[in-house]
């Protein structure tokens, strides 16, 4: 068989070379006794057992990962956890069958929860129900793993995840998954290349015996030919041997080799991200998402809660900009009782700024906050999915109105600079029409949109590239308009971490690049060797 | 079989109840649930918790239990105890809480 390339969604940057070992599930089916006795002390045995092997693993981890596993520990030892089990084997029940039940009962519980806390929890839930079900089935608990596997399977559990000592090299590459799960984020802390999302994966039986990731883009090789892993391999010295040198360059400041001071910012998600942060890596930060304050909650977030999060975020910064993103909701990301779910084609919908103008009484909130927070430092706002200059100027009015509003009440306020994100490509085209305080191009609608391509949509994968003319030459016009009207222009969107991509960008005139955290070390090495 | 014990103590014990909003960042969670009722264990008082001053009560020491609850930030957990060393339970719970279980 010839190599086979898979596309996913990268997970967690970085290259990695292993022999493929794949999770399989527990499909041994035990002997089930007939005596409820029995039955009752084989599942007490698991329970315990899955316990100590737990209590083993926390030994040789710390921190968050050992904080995840000790709530799994106390939730076993906890006999309300089997309660019901035990009533069903004593009503006739196997143990394993009485297990599951209990355990998808608890299960569903936690997906049901509001916040979005506790629904990732259930994973957790469904880690110590596996777990125990193999200890019932006499498996070995966890396929075994040596270090330096590619682990290949549909999803991976936090506890398998954490059994593993990734510091030998090893990947992950899954047929399903999501880059915001517990492992992706376990993942790019301990630095283990994953990508997830391949899809059903092309073999019957026989699995392939090497695989080549490439977490970076999102691809994986399995059994490649002698050229293909030749060629990964130089790319992982070069990679590895950038990255120690980049790591002792992130805290410095962004130059090109032609002595041109760059701006590197940071695209946070959510503030939780930035408590281990350093805010010397960085010149500001280029993009705050605020969708994660309207996703799980009970409703949509009110004023205070929304200041709160802002001003924590300014706080860190210190000084430095921080420019927030007023709610981009719909599109991919859909937002119970505000985005609207009938849409045959959501991404050409009501999304962004759009929705926001739809619903001005949310949008109002938002502002408020916004311009509260606006006290603690240097806060810019910018508007998603700008296309035609009415409607910055609609938001506009809003802010001016807001601000008044919160002046005449005595409240202290500030009113922030109000720019546009550029990711359609209208807004590109005559982006000289807008009247923004500043420009953030957002790389990754522009390109769908200039491509006609999605980047989830596998079969036109390929199309979804920012590096396209088509796409480098909205951008620079985009850069062309801040340049003439006096405007600062930046980009916010995954070309930013692109280094494949960053003399095209940096030749465009572009002097503000705004990527991930983990992006940052990488980036200002890249920088430092580009003449523009 | 707890549950009998601390009725038992509950007989003899006056009733401490009190309450706290918990601020830290994402409410009784994994880890604050955990301490919660690690806590809990180490006092003989019956201890329960809930949302609302009335009810429905929880026992303070089961993680399974208490994780149900689906406590958010933002939210006043109740205490209700009783038994022998009632009021330092408490008074601990209560600093738990206070303190946002080491995390605010």
């Amino acid at each position: 068989m010839g190599e086979i390339h898979l596309t996913g969604h990268p997970a967690s940057p970085g290259l990695a070379i292993g022999p493929v070992a794949v999770l399989t599930r527990a499909v041994v089916n035990r002997a089930a006794k007939d005596d409820p006795a029995q039955e009752a002390a084989a599942l007490k045995a698991a329970i315990e057992g899955a316990a100590v092997e737990l209590a083993e693993l926390i030994a040789t981890v710390h921190g968050e990962a050992a904080e995840i596993l000790e709530f799994q520990v106390a939730m076993l030892g906890d006999d309300a956890l089997a309660e019901s089990a035990y009533e069903a084997v004593a009503a006739g029940a196997t143990a394993d069958d009485a297990w599951r039940a209990a355990l998808d009962a608890e299960i569903a519980g936690y997906r049901a929860a509001e916040e979005e806390y506790f629904r990732a929890r259930a994973a957790d839930l469904v880690d110590i129900r596996d777990r125990v079900l193999a200890g019932l089935n006499g498996a070995a608990p966890i396929a075994k793993i040596s270090g330096d596997s590619v682990v290949m399977g549909d999803d991976i559990s936090p506890s398998t995840f954490l059994a593993v000592d990734w510091t030998r090299g090893g990947a992950i590459a899954l047929a399903a998954g999501s880059p915001s799960s517990h492992v992706a984020m376990l993942a790019r802390a301990r630095g283990a290349p994953m990508v997830v999302g391949l899809g059903p994966l092309p073999w019957n039986g026989q699995p392939p015996s090497i695989a080549l990731v490439d977490g970076d883009t999102g691809t994986v090789i399995f059994d490649p030919k002698p050229e293909t892993r030749r060629l990964f391999e130089h790319r992982m010295a070069v990679a590895n041997a950038a990255q120690i040198a980049a790591d002792a360059g992130r805290l410095k400041p962004a130059v090109t080799a032609d002595g041109r001071r760059i701006a590197v910012l940071l695209n946070v998600a959510a503030p939780e991200e930035l408590a281990s942060l350093d805010p010397a890596i960085c010149d500001g930060i280029g993009l705050v998402r605020t969708e994660f304050l309207f996703e799980g909650s009970r409703g949509l977030p009110g004023e205070d809660a929304q200041y709160a999060v802002y001003r924590r975020i300014l706080d860190w910064s210190a000084g430095r900009p921080v420019t927030i993103r007023t709610l981009d909701a719909g599109g991919d990301k859909p937002i119970a009782g505000l985005t609207i779910d009938s849409e045959r084609n959501p991404f050409l919908g009501l999304r962004g700024i759009r929705l926001s103008l739809a619903r001005p009484e949310v949008f109002r909130v938002q502002l408020r906050a916004l311009c509260r927070a606006a006290v603690h430092g240097t806060l810019k706002v910018m508007l998603p999915m700008i296309a035609i200059p009415a409607e910055l100027d609609r938001a506009n009015a809003m802010l001016d109105a807001e601000f008044a509003a919160l002046s005449a009440e005595g409240i202290a306020c500030a009113r922030p600079l109000l720019g546009i994100m550029v990711e359609v490509p209208a807004a590109a085209l005559c982006a000289e029409d807008f009247g923004a305080a500043f420009y953030s191009i957002g790389s990754n609608d522009l390109t769908q949109y200039t491509m006609a391509a999605a980047r989830d949509i596998g079969a036109v994968a390929d199309l979804n590239d920012a590096g396209h003319p088509a796409v480098q030459a909205l951008i620079a016009r985009t850069v062309e308009a801040g340049r003439k009207r006096g405007v600062e222009v930046s980009l916010c969107g995954d070309a930013a971490a692109d280094t494949r991509l960053t003399k095209a960008l940096l030749a465009t005139g572009l002097t503000t690049l705004s990527v991930s955290p983990i992006a940052v070390a990488r980036l200002k090495a890249t920088i430092a060797r580009v003449t523009t | 079989m707890h549950d009998a014990n601390a009725n038992r103590a509950a007989q003899t014990f006056a009733l401490l109840t009190a309450s706290a909003v918990l601020v830290n960042p994402v409410g009784l969670h994994a880890r604050p649930s955990v301490k919660l009722t690690q806590c809990a264990k180490g006092f003989a008082a019956k201890i329960e918790i809930a949302l609302a001053a009335d009810g429905p009560w929880t026992d303070a020491k089961s993680p399974v239990k208490v994780m149900r609850v689906k406590a958010p930030q933002g939210a006043t957990l109740h205490f209700r105890i009783a038994g022998p060393d009632g009021e330092a339970a408490l008074a601990a719970m209560l600093a738990l809480v206070h303190d946002g279980f080491g995390e605010a």
